[in-house]
C-alpha cells in the first residue's frame, strides 16, 4: 500500500477514456462499479466538452456481484451498440472489475457484434493513465490498421494527441500548418479527431509525426514495424527543437527544410535588453518526460536560465530524463510523490518552477513563481484562445507564459520595496488625487524593515532572531545609505543589518555597508 | 402556518408509484462525502483503502482543496497487496502508523472501504478494532464503506455517521440531537433558533471534535437535517432514540415545518414559536420572492444525485411556483421522506435508481426549462440548448434554514437569468 493524496496520473482506464473521447465513432464499454462515471466530468468540465464521453459503464453494485455482473456487461455492450452504432468498440475493466475477473474481452467476443470489438488489458494495480492511453491506441491500431497503398503526395500522420491532453488541440493546428509549409499534407491525426475508419488508412502516409511519446510511441513503433512508417524522434517544442524537427522531416522525406519564421518572436524577445534580468534565473522543471525535456532545452538555450533540477512523474520516460539530467549536470527526480517534489524544490530553492498544476501550488506555498508546462492541468489550462506549445507560435506562447510570472514577481518585489518609501507607503494617498505625501513615522528610526523578495520569507524569522542584537548605524554609514536609490534602500538596510547581526557587529560603518553589499552580490 | 403557501395538496406523492430503473448510473460514489465531512470534523482523518481510481476521484471532486493539507488520503492497493491477505493487514498497520506519526493532531481515524477493498474482502472492521486498541486512548479508529457498489454520493455521510453511533456512550438524559453535517453558519442559525425557543440541550452529529462526545439513550430525540441519513436513522433507533419526523428545512415553509415539529416535541408555546420565527420568516419570504423571479411556471427535471431532490422539488414547486416534471432520486427512504412527499403535489414522475440513457431520452422529450444534474451531464445538455443547474453545488453551499432560503432559490434562478442575458448570436 502506498499513502497518497495527490496523484499525477489517473488509473489506466482513464487513459483509455482519453483515447475514446478524442476519437469519433468509437465506443468504450467499461466494466466498472457505480461511481466510476466521475471521470466523465474531467472531459465535460476541465476540457469543457459539449458531449458526453463515448463511454458506457456497467455500473455494477454490491447486489450484482456474482454471476450477474457478466450478464450486466453483455447487456451494456449490446445496448451501447444499438444506441450509438459505433464503427468499433473497445472493452475493458476498471480496477474493481479487474478483481472480479469477468473477462470483458472473452464475453464481448461471444456477442457476435457486427463491428470490431477490441479488448483492452490494462493492469490497474501496476500501470497508470499514460500507459492506458498508449496501450489503448496501440491496440486500436493493431486491430484496425492495415497495409494500404501510399498516397501519391508526401503525407504524414500526427500521432499521440488525445482528449485531456495539455494543448493538444492547438498543437495539431500549429503542426499541420508547419508541415503544409513544407508541402506535406496530414493524412490522419490520431487518436484525437480520428474515426476507426481513419485508423484503417494510417498506412497510406509516408511517415508518422510522433507528437507525444507518452501516448503514441507504442503505436508508432508498431506501425514502423508492420506498415513501414518511420516516425520522428524530435518533439517540436521550442525554437531549436522546431528547427531540428524540420530538418528531421526533410531528411526523412527528401523535401526542402522550409520554415517560415516571420512570425517567430521568441529569439528577439529573448535577446532584447529587457530580458537581461532573466540571465541565470535558477529554474526547476517537473512534469511529463516529453514536456520537461523540451522545456529544459528552451530554458537553458533560448531563455538563458540555469536549470537547477529536473524530473518527471511518468516512469516510462525515466531513462530520457536521467540521461538529460546528466547532460545538464543535475540530479534527476523520478517520482510520482508530490511531497518528494516539494522537498526537492525546497532544497534547491529555485527562482522559478516550470511544472504541473501541482507544482503551481507548491510554488504558491513557497512563494516561488511558476508556469505550467505539462499535464495534469486544471480548467484554466484549456484556454479559449489559441495557445499551442509546438512550433513557431508555440515558442511565442512559451516565452510569454514563462516570463509572465517573473515579471509579476519583479513587480511585486518592487511594490514591497516601495512600501516603506515616503511617497509610496500605505498612508501616503495617491498623488494624482492631490493627496499629500506624509512622512512615514518610523522610516528612519529603525522600524520594521521593508519587505524583501519573497524568496527570503522562509528565512525571515531566523534572521529576525539573529538580529536581536542592537545594531546601530554610525552617522557616516547612515548618510551613505541615503545615497542609495530609494527603491533598493530598504533592501540594503535590511541586508546590512542582518549581515552585521550575524557577525556580532554592533556598529554599522560605511565599510560594513559595503562589505554587506559585496556579500550579497551575485 | 402555511398561510403563505398553497394549502397542502389533497393528494401528495406518497402513493405515487415509483419508476424503478437499473442500468448505467451517472452518480458519484460515497467516497465523495469525505470532502465535506473532513471539513466538519476537525480532528478526524479519512483514510480510503482503495485503488488509484479512488485517489483520482477524490482529487477530481476536491478540486483545489487538495492542496490545503486536507485530512484525507488514499492507501493505494498495489499488486503485492492483492496477492496475500495477511500481508494487507500488516501493510495497513504500517500505513496507519506512518500517518498518525505525521499527523499527531488526529483523534479519530476513519478507515473508509472502497470497491476494491470490498471485493477482495479486506476486513477493515477488524483492522479498526485492532487499531483502536493499539492507539487508545489518543485515537479512535472507525470503519465504514464509501464504495460505489454500496453507496451513492451522500450515502457516504450516512455510512460514516452510522458508524459513529454505536461508539457513543449511553445516557438517560433528554436531549435533542441534530443529525447531518451542515455548514457552520447554518448549524449556528439552527442552534440559535432552537435556543430562543428554550429547547436544549442540543447536540450535533457529527460533532466538531471527538471531545464533544455526548450520550445516546431512550430519552434522546433526533431530527434529521439531511434526507440521506437512513442508516444513521436506523442506528439511532437501535440505541433507543426517537426520530422527529418533519419535512426538511429548505425554504421558509420547510424550515418552519421542521422547527414546528421539533417545537411540538418540546412543548414550545405557540406564541413563543411565532415570536421567534416571525422576523426570519418574513426575511426568508422576501428573499425567496426576489430570488425566485423567473422561476414561476417554469418546469424542472431532477436527475438522481444526492437524495435532496424530493425536498428541493417541494421547495421549488410550492415556494417558487415551478412545475416538476420528473424527480429522480438515487434511493428513496419512505419513512424519512413521507412528510416531504405529502407536500409535493401529485404530477411529477418519481424515479428511483437510474438508466441514464433512458432518463436522458425522457428529459429531452420533456424539454424542461431547468434540468438539475451532475457535472458529467450539465455541459452536454447545455450544448443541446437546455438550461442546467449542477447538483453538487447544492451539497456544498449553505442552503438550509431561513437565512439561506433566498440563496437557495437564487441557485436555480441564476442559470435561467444567465440564458436571458447572453446574446451571443448575431443581431438580425
Amino acid at each position: 500500500m502506498k499513502l497518497t493524496v495527490w496523484t499525477y496520473e489517473g488509473p489506466p482506464h482513464v487513459g483509455a477514456m482519453r483515447v475514446a473521447t478524442g476519437m469519433k465513432g468509437l465506443h468504450y464499454v467499461l466494466h466498472a462499479p457505480q461511481g466510476d462515471t466521475y471521470a466523465d466530468l474531467l472531459f465535460t468540465m476541465i476540457e469543457r466538452r459539449d458531449h458526453r464521453p463515448p463511454v458506457t459503464y456497467t455500473t455494477f453494485q454490491a447486489r450484482d456481484l456474482g454471476a450477474d455482473t457478466a450478464d450486466l456487461f453483455k447487456t451494456a455492450c449490446l445496448d451501447a451498440y444499438d444506441r450509438f452504432q459505433p464503427e468499433a468498440i473497445i472493452v475493458g475493466a476498471s480496477c474493481t472489475a479487474e478483481l472480479i475477473q469477468d473477462d470483458p474481452g472473452g464475453m464481448s467476443e461471444t456477442l457476435g457484434l457486427p463491428v470490431p470489438v477490441i479488448p483492452l488489458e490494462l493492469p490497474s494495480y501496476q500501470r497508470k493513465e499514460n500507459f492506458g492511453a498508449d496501450e489503448t491506441f496501440f491496440q486500436i491500431c493493431r486491430h484496425l490498421a492495415r497495409p494500404v497503398e501510399k498516397t501519391a503526395r508526401i503525407t504524414c500522420n500526427l500521432i499521440g494527441p488525445t482528449a485531456l491532453g495539455f494543448r493538444h488541440r492547438d498543437d495539431i493546428t500549429e503542426l499541420t500548418g508547419l508541415l503544409l509549409e513544407m508541402g506535406i499534407e496530414v493524412n490522419v491525426v490520431a487518436p484525437m479527431t480520428a474515426r476507426p475508419s481513419d485508423i484503417a488508412r494510417l498506412g497510406a502516409a509516408h511517415f508518422n509525426v510522433l507528437m507525444y511519446p507518452e501516448t503514441g510511441e507504442s503505436a508508432c513503433r508498431w506501425m514502423e514495424r508492420e506498415l513501414g512508417l518511420p516516425f520522428t524522434k524530435t518533439v517540436p517544442i521550442g525554437v531549436g527543437a522546431t528547427r531540428d524537427f524540420v530538418a528531421e522531416v526533410a531528411a526523412l522525406t527528401g523535401v526542402a527544410a522550409t520554415l517560415d519564421d516571420t512570425r517567430l518572436r521568441l529569439p528577439w524577445y529573448s535577446a532584447s535588453v529587457d530580458s537581461t534580468y532573466l540571465t541565470g534565473k535558477r529554474v526547476f522543471l517537473f512534469g511529463d518526460g516529453t514536456h520537461v525535456a523540451a522545456a529544459a532545452r528552451i530554458a537553458r538555450d533560448e531563455m538563458g536560465f540555469e536549470v537547477v533540477g529536473m524530473g518527471c512523474y511518468n516512469r516510462e520516460q525515466a531513462r530520457l530524463i536521467r540521461s538529460l539530467a546528466k547532460d545538464y549536470g543535475v540530479e534527476a527526480l523520478i517520482t510520482d510523490d508530490y511531497l518528494e517534489v516539494e522537498r526537492r524544490i525546497e532544497d534547491l530553492a529555485p527562482e522559478m518552477i516550470l511544472g504541473t498544476q501541482m507544482e503551481r501550488h507548491i510554488g504558491k506555498r513557497l512563494g516561488i513563481p511558476c508556469a505550467v508546462i505539462s499535464a495534469p492541468v486544471h480548467v484554466q489550462d484549456f484556454p479559449a484562445r489559441y495557445s499551442p506549445q509546438m512550433g513557431i507560435e508555440g515558442a511565442n506562447v512559451i516565452f510569454d507564459t514563462w516570463v509572465h510570472p517573473l515579471v509579476m514577481g519583479l513587480e511585486e518585489h518592487l511594490l514591497h520595496m516601495f512600501r516603506a518609501d515616503f511617497e509610496f507607503h500605505d498612508d501616503a494617498g495617491a498623488s494624482h488625487h492631490g493627496g499629500k505625501a506624509t512622512e512615514l513615522a518610523d522610516t528612519e528610526t529603525g522600524g520594521p524593515a521593508p519587505q524583501t523578495p519573497r524568496r527570503f520569507n522562509g528565512k525571515m524569522k531566523e534572521d529576525r532572531a539573529a538580529s536581536s542584537v542592537e545594531v546601530v548605524w554610525l552617522p557616516a554609514a547612515e548618510k551613505e545609505l541615503k545615497k542609495i536609490p530609494f527603491f533598493v534602500r530598504g533592501k540594503a538596510r535590511r541586508n546590512t543589518e542582518v549581515f552585521a547581526a550575524e557577525r556580532g557587529v554592533e556598529e554599522i560603518s560605511v565599510d560594513t555597508l559595503y562589505e554587506a553589499k559585496a556579500h550579497y552580490a551575485r | 402556518m402555511t398561510g403563505h403557501f398553497p394549502p397542502p395538496p389533497a393528494r401528495g406523492c406518497s402513493d405515487t408509484p415509483v419508476l424503478k430503473e437499473r442500468g448505467q448510473h451517472e452518480v458519484f460514489c460515497g467516497l465523495t462525502g469525505i470532502i465535506w465531512l473532513h471539513r466538519k470534523m476537525q480532528d478526524a482523518f479519512f483514510l480510503v483503502v482503495g485503488s488509484r481510481t479512488c485517489a483520482h476521484l477524490l482529487q477530481s471532486a476536491a478540486g483545489v482543496m487538495i492542496f490545503a493539507e486536507p485530512r484525507f488520503a488514499t492507501a493505494i492497493l498495489e499488486e503485492t497487496d492483492l496477492a496475500g491477505m495477511a500481508d494487507a493487514q500488516e501493510e495497513l498497520d504500517r500505513v496507519v502508523t506512518q500517518l498518525l506519526e505525521r499527523r499527531p493532531d488526529i483523534r479519530q481515524l476513519f478507515l473508509v472501504g472502497s470497491c476494491p477493498s470490498e471485493v477482495i474482502k479486506l476486513d477493515l472492521g477488524r483492522a479498526a478494532e485492532r487499531m483502536s486498541a493499539q492507539f487508545a486512548p489518543r485515537v479512535r479508529v472507525l470503519n465504514y464503506s464509501g464504495s460505489g457498489i454500496e453507496t451513492t454520493f451522500t450515502q457516504g455521510e450516512d455510512a460514516c455517521l452510522a458508524a459513529m453511533v454505536p461508539v457513543l456512550p449511553d445516557t438517560d438524559s433528554r436531549e435533542l440531537l441534530l443529525v447531518g453535517a451542515l455548514p457552520d453558519v447554518v448549524e449556528q442559525q439552527a442552534l440559535d433558533l432552537l435556543e430562543a425557543m428554550g429547547i436544549g440541550p442540543v447536540r450535533v452529529l457529527p460533532a466538531q471534535s471527538v471531545e464533544d462526545d455526548y450520550g445516546i439513550g431512550p430519552n434522546t430525540v433526533f431530527a434529521l437535517t439531511q434526507p440521506f441519513l437512513s442508516d444513521t436513522h436506523a442506528a439511532l433507533t437501535r440505541r433507543g432514540a426517537r426520530h422527529i419526523a418533519a419535512p426538511f428545512p429548505f425554504g421558509e415553509e420547510g424550515t418552519t415545518a421542521w422547527l414546528s415539529a421539533v417545537a411540538a416535541e418540546f412543548d414550545v408555546p405557540q406564541d413563543l414559536f411565532e415570536s421567534v420565527t416571525a422576523a426570519p420568516r418574513a426575511r426568508a419570504r422576501k428573499a425567496v420572492s426576489q430570488a425566485s423571479e423567473g422561476l414561476r411556471d417554469r418546469s424542472v427535471f431532477f436527475f438522481p444525485d444526492s437524495q435532496l431532490e424530493i425536498p428541493l422539488a417541494r421547495f421549488l414547486t410550492r415556494e417558487c411556483g415551478m412545475a416538476a416534471v420528473e424527480v429522480g432520486v438515487p434511493f428513496l427512504h419512505r419513512a424519512i421522506m413521507s412528510p416531504d412527499l405529502d407536500l409535493l403535489a401529485e404530477g411529477p414522475t418519481l424515479a428511483e435508481g437510474q438508466d441514464v440513457d433512458k432518463q436522458l431520452a425522457r428529459c429531452r422529450a420533456a424539454r424542461p426549462d431547468l434540468t438539475v444534474c451532475g457535472l458529467g451531464l450539465a455541459n452536454p445538455l447545455e450544448a443541446e440548448g437546455m438550461a442546467t443547474k449542477w447538483a453538487i453545488e447544492l451539497v456544498f453551499t449553505p442552503v438550509h434554514f431561513y437565512e439561506q432560503a433566498g440563496d437557495l432559490a437564487g441557485l436555480f434562478s441564476r442559470p435561467l437569468r444567465r440564458r436571458g442575458l447572453l446574446k451571443l448570436e448575431a443581431a438580425e
